[in-house]
């Protein structure tokens, strides 16, 4: 049989990473499983101005996101890089299955983290990467110059709506609502920069084109009107970012982990969930703040009680 | 692994006979670095059965838009120089990436 590890962690990102480091720390033997790229939704994001201590000039989310992975590493943490498909949590020893391979562990954190929300219109589908995005750092490059409108009202999308004046012409924020959600400083800069307009009280209702984005229905939830944007003429396209929130990475655990009806997963203070030895920090969780420095705190309050737990029985 | 640039990549896929695979990334996109490992692998694997190229796309934008390529990662096979099926974005997964390159070998 596998190795039993101490704890196994769902996921590299802030949460998971501090998790890691955390239990590594404690010599507790753990397991980091991620199926894609370090950092999840950090390392698509190119400015992180509010997690204490990041005032370092130049960096970036990919940046922050090296430095856990190391630290966690130093403190002992294994990595696997996997897709879990299916999971047995009940009983001592928890079983994760992949369709290459079966971890043991005995307890897991699980921090999947979340992923974009669509943006809900009719073709979103289709124009996903012809056009529509949820990936400044990845996507912005092809609108150099072109015209790019974002979809959000919060710190991401003006954030990520300030990086895209690098690279567009000009960046329209489009917001359900007639005032941004995004902290203070964040608006400030976002209204004095000269190349960000804003279409107030609109949601996007259709994206089209021939094969690339040249065209969106807006709609101004105020007044009922619709308008159609089209792509300037000697462009022929235009870009369609969406920052509108995220959906929580949890569907392996639906019908055995209590959660919300939107699948974020119901824990305590202290990280539990409603099975024993089985944890859930950062974003997958239901909490009021879904930031770097949250995430963070999750993993760090996961792994502890993961070693109490440990040392009560031993 | 054959690195394109926007001189030969007219030449090496759209103008290829058969097969092409072709990997586009970008300089600032993670989710494309964190697949180029498996797709080197892909690429040892099936190497000898499938024509294996890659495109920066950072340094090739108007080619990219041309191949109605505008977000990234995107995994595309070529058949005598037509787009015949792609990865876009979240679609692209190791798993998602074998499957397709094992429909045409």
């Amino acid at each position: 049989m596998s190795k039993i590890y101490d704890v196994i962690v769902l996921g590299a990102g802030p949460a998971g990473l501090a998790a890691g480091l955390y239990a590594g720390r404690s010599r507790l033997s753990v397991l980091i499983i991620e199926k894609g790229q370090d950092g999840g939704q950090i390392a698509i994001t190119d400015e992180i101005e509010n997690y204490p201590g990041q005032i370092v000039e130049g960096e970036s989310g990919p940046s922050l996101i090296a430095r856990m992975t190391e630290q966690a590493a130093k403190f002992g943490a294994e990595r696997v890089s996997d897709t879990i498909k299916e999971v047995c949590l009940e009983g001592d020893i928890k079983v994760l299955k992949s369709e290459k391979a079966e971890y043991q562990g005995k307890n897991v954190i699980i921090a999947t983290g979340a992923h974009a929300r669509p943006i809900g219109c009719k073709g979103e589908a289709e124009y996903t990467g012809k056009g529509v995005s949820y990936c400044a750092t990845c996507d912005a490059n092809f609108f150099e110059d072109f015209e790019v409108y974002v979809v959000g009202g919060g710190d991401s999308a003006v954030e990520e709506a300030m990086y895209l004046t690098k690279f567009a012409r000009k960046v329209t924020i489009i917001h359900r609502r007639n005032e941004l959600r995004a902290a203070k400083s964040i608006q400030e800069k976002a209204f004095k920069n000269p190349k960000i307009d804003f279409m107030w009280d609109s949601v996007v209702e259709e994206v089209g084109g021939d094969d690339i984005l040249q065209w969106m229905k807006v709609k101004n939830v105020k007044t009922g009107e619709v308008t159609t944007v089209e792509a300037d003429e000697d462009d022929g396209m235009f870009g369609v970012f969406g920052f509108i929130g995220t959906i929580p990475n949890s569907k392996p655990f639906e019908g055995i982990i209590d959660m919300d009806e939107r699948g974020y997963i119901k824990t305590d203070d202290d990280m539990h969930t409603n099975i024993p030895g089985v944890y859930a920090a950062g974003d997958v969780r239901i909490k009021s703040l879904r930031q770097v420095v949250t995430a963070a705190a999750d993993g760090a309050i996961a792994a502890v009680q993961v070693e109490r737990s440990m040392s009560d029985y031993f | 692994m054959l690195d394109l640039d926007k001189t030969n990549f007219e030449a090496e896929v759209l103008k290829a006979e058969g097969y092409v695979f072709v990997d586009f990334y970008g300089d600032g996109c993670v989710p494309c670095q964190a697949l180029m490992p498996k797709v080197h692998e892909f690429a040892d694997t099936y190497g000898d059965k499938l024509k294996f190229t890659s495109l920066n796309t950072t340094k090739a934008r108007r080619l990219a838009i041309a191949q109605k390529v505008l977000g990234l990662p995107v995994m595309a096979i070529y058949k005598d120089g037509e787009k015949v099926e792609e990865l876009v974005k979240d679609d692209c997964t190791p798993e998602t990436i074998e499957a397709m390159i094992k429909k045409y070998i």
